[in-house]
């Protein structure tokens, strides 16, 4: 019991399969998926556009019904009122009641809440402050751009102070300052011990703030752990050295080194895969007194994983036709 | 609590919809168009200026609850505001409720407007006003309730356009359940099972319809009207509980 606390969200062969079209024929959108969420960690669902993690988010959120395995929140069944009342949800490219002014808005989701009267309009003025839509609270929606809305979007996914906050897609259509604000909301969540999970085709911010990730393809998970762990595991650090006035028979020396060599003009840019390839390289440079430009290491990055194990979806899939 | 604020949401919303507006002036419009009709015999101007009247009320209220009956949770679910709330600790039949709920207070104040038009064209033209004037229009509200309550368990399960001509067809056939259980009577076999069957499956819409005993000036005892009453209500509970059933089962894509 103790440690099922610990798992705020848990997912076990979760599958759903869609019919689509007069004929009905079958899509399967999440196949098996397992993951955990634990408390008060920032996890992130990573995966390429139709990975499913828009449905698996949904089948959390009790919008629609696994055709297989289960889902819990809080250890209890999805869709379990007591539990809900501990999510806060925003839906991808969130659409909300257009006539109402974003303070009507929040109050009435906060009805929906339970709550009332004073402390509650103490609660949206805090909220739109946090979002920084205090200008707009009494806009109507419908003259809303997309990133206010995502703004007053993520203030109703808080209005409850949720302890588990699931964020589909919250970076889309903000501007980079929009962006950071949400980077900085969702650490600021985390160290008030909530728990966030969010899903995300930025890397970048993945990589700045999540303590975990999974990332799926096709509906399976294909990764999961901490991003460190990930992003070391199975790359070497690759270098990009850039070589000036290189003699042509330097050159042949260095080629079997590199991975990747390409002449420009009077300078050779060679990619090294391992250390000891970056100290031989470095011998012939001084022995034919060339000049080295730049060295940089290649930093492997959740991208490089993303696109390894798309490729290997792909391939997999192209051996299974 | 929840069904309250969702009802109030739903009104305000329909408070900001164009067609509403523009469904209420024609039936003022109908309801005053009547003057013209002046110059007919006394009795008879009464009884026209009454039937067209309720009539106008009926049709034109017939017509809010279900163009904006059958958008009630398509909308929603179409524009996805119902994810938000549905993600909320609010249970989907409470969600269905509030709806209804809230269409229905629109109706109740869309009838007490286009009442009170007639009532301005009655005492302008010197009609009397009779009690039993109230209990139609009483009877009027509680059709629209049984028919919102159709559109909304239409929509539940198919699209706005399938929907409303669903409706639409409820509210025809409703009218005539009589007619189909007198022609059933008639026939043999399989075709009199079937009518028979609609006959008590459908609502029998002709029961809420008492414009002849205001035309003819004829009261309509207590007991009758609660029987009404009794019906409309039970035949709305069952159709709400069906819609809830068909409502939790589906997938909101
Ligand atoms: N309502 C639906 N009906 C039929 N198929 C669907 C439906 N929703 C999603 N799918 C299918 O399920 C798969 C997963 O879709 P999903 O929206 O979960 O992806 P996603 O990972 O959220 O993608 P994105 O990053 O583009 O938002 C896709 O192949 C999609 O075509
Ligand atoms: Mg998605």
């Amino acid at each position: 019991m103790d440690v099922d606390g610990e798992k705020v969200v848990q997912i076990d062969r979760l599958c759903k399969i869609f019919k689509v079209g007069f004929w009905g024929r079958k899509v399967t959108a999440v196949d098996g998926l397992s993951l955990e969420v634990h408390r008060g960690e920032v996890f992130g669902f990573l995966g390429p556009n139709g990975a499913g993690k828009t449905t698996t988010i949904k089948m959390l959120m009790g919008l629609i019904y696994p055709s297989g395995g289960v889902a819990s929140l809080f250890g209890r069944p999805v869709g379990d009122p007591s539990a809900k009342a501990k999510v806060g949800f925003l839906p991808e490219a969130p659409y909300f009641y257009a006539y109402l002014t974003s303070r009507e808005f929040l109050r009435f989701y906060g009805h929906l809440f339970g709550f009332l009267g004073a402390s509650l309009d103490k609660r949206i003025n805090e909220l739109l402050e946090l979002v920084g839509m205090t200008h707009a609270r009494d806009l109507q929606l419908r003259k809303f751009s997309k990133g206010m809305l995502q703004r007053v979007g993520i203030a109703q996914a808080l209005i409850n102070d949720p302890e588990l906050v699931i964020l589909d897609e919250p970076m889309s259509g903000l501007d980079p300052i929009g962006r950071k604000e949400v980077r900085d909301l969702i650490l600021r969540l985390k160290e008030s011990g909530k728990t966030v999970m969010f899903s995300s085709h930025i890397l970048h911010d993945a990589e700045l703030l999540c303590d975990r990730v999974a990332m799926i393809m096709k509906g399976r998970l294909v990764a999961c752990g901490q991003v460190s762990d990930l992003i070391n595991h199975g790359t070497t650090q690759e270098v990009e050295m850039v070589i000036d006035r290189l003699s042509p028979d330097g050159i042949e020396e260095i080629r079997p080194l590199a991975t990747k060599l390409v002449l420009h003009g009077e300078q050779v840019m060679a990619v090294l895969a391992s250390q000891r390839q970056v100290d031989e390289a470095l011998d012939v440079l001084r022995a034919h007194k060339a000049k080295l430009i730049s060295l940089i290491p290649h930093k492997a990055s959740l991208e490089d994983l993303f696109i390894r194990e798309a490729k290997g979806v792909q391939q997999a899939t192209e051996v299974h036709a | 609590m929840k069904v309250l604020s969702i009802a109030v949401n739903t009104f305000r919303e329909n408070l900001r919809d164009k067609l509403l507006y523009n469904l209420l002036i024609f039936a003022l419009l109908m309801i005053g168009s009547s003057l013209i009709l002046m110059r007919l015999t006394l009795g008879e101007f009464h009884r026209l200026i009454l039937d067209i009247g309720l009539g106008s009320i009926n049709f034109f209220g017939v017509l809010i609850a279900i163009f904006v009956g059958i958008g009630l949770v398509s909308k929603e679910i179409e524009k996805k505001t119902i994810y938000t709330i549905v993600s909320k600790p609010v249970a989907r039949y409470q969600f269905l409720l509030g709806k209804y709920l809230g269409l229905s207070l629109t109706l109740l104040i869309n009838t007490a407007i286009m009442a009170a038009g007639l009532l301005a064209v009655l005492s302008f033209q010197d009609v009397p006003i009779h009690a039993v004037l109230f209990k139609a229009l009483g009877m009027i509200v509680l059709e629209f309730m049984v028919i919102t309550a159709v559109a909304l368990l239409f929509s539940t399960f198919s699209s706005a356009t399938l929907s409303a001509i669903l409706t639409l067809a409820i509210y025809v056939i409703g009218h005539l359940t009589k007619d189909l259980k007198a022609f059933g009577q008639k026939m043999e076999g399989v075709g009199r099972s079937v009518l028979e069957g609609m006959y008590y499956i459908l609502p029998n819409l002709d029961r809420f319809n008492l414009k002849g005993n205001v035309t003819h000036q004829l009261d309509v005892p207590a007991g009758d009207l609660l029987m009404i009453a009794a019906y409309g209500m039970a035949y709305t509970a069952f159709l709400l509980t069906l819609a809830s059933v068909i409502f939790q089962r589906r997938d909101f894509r």
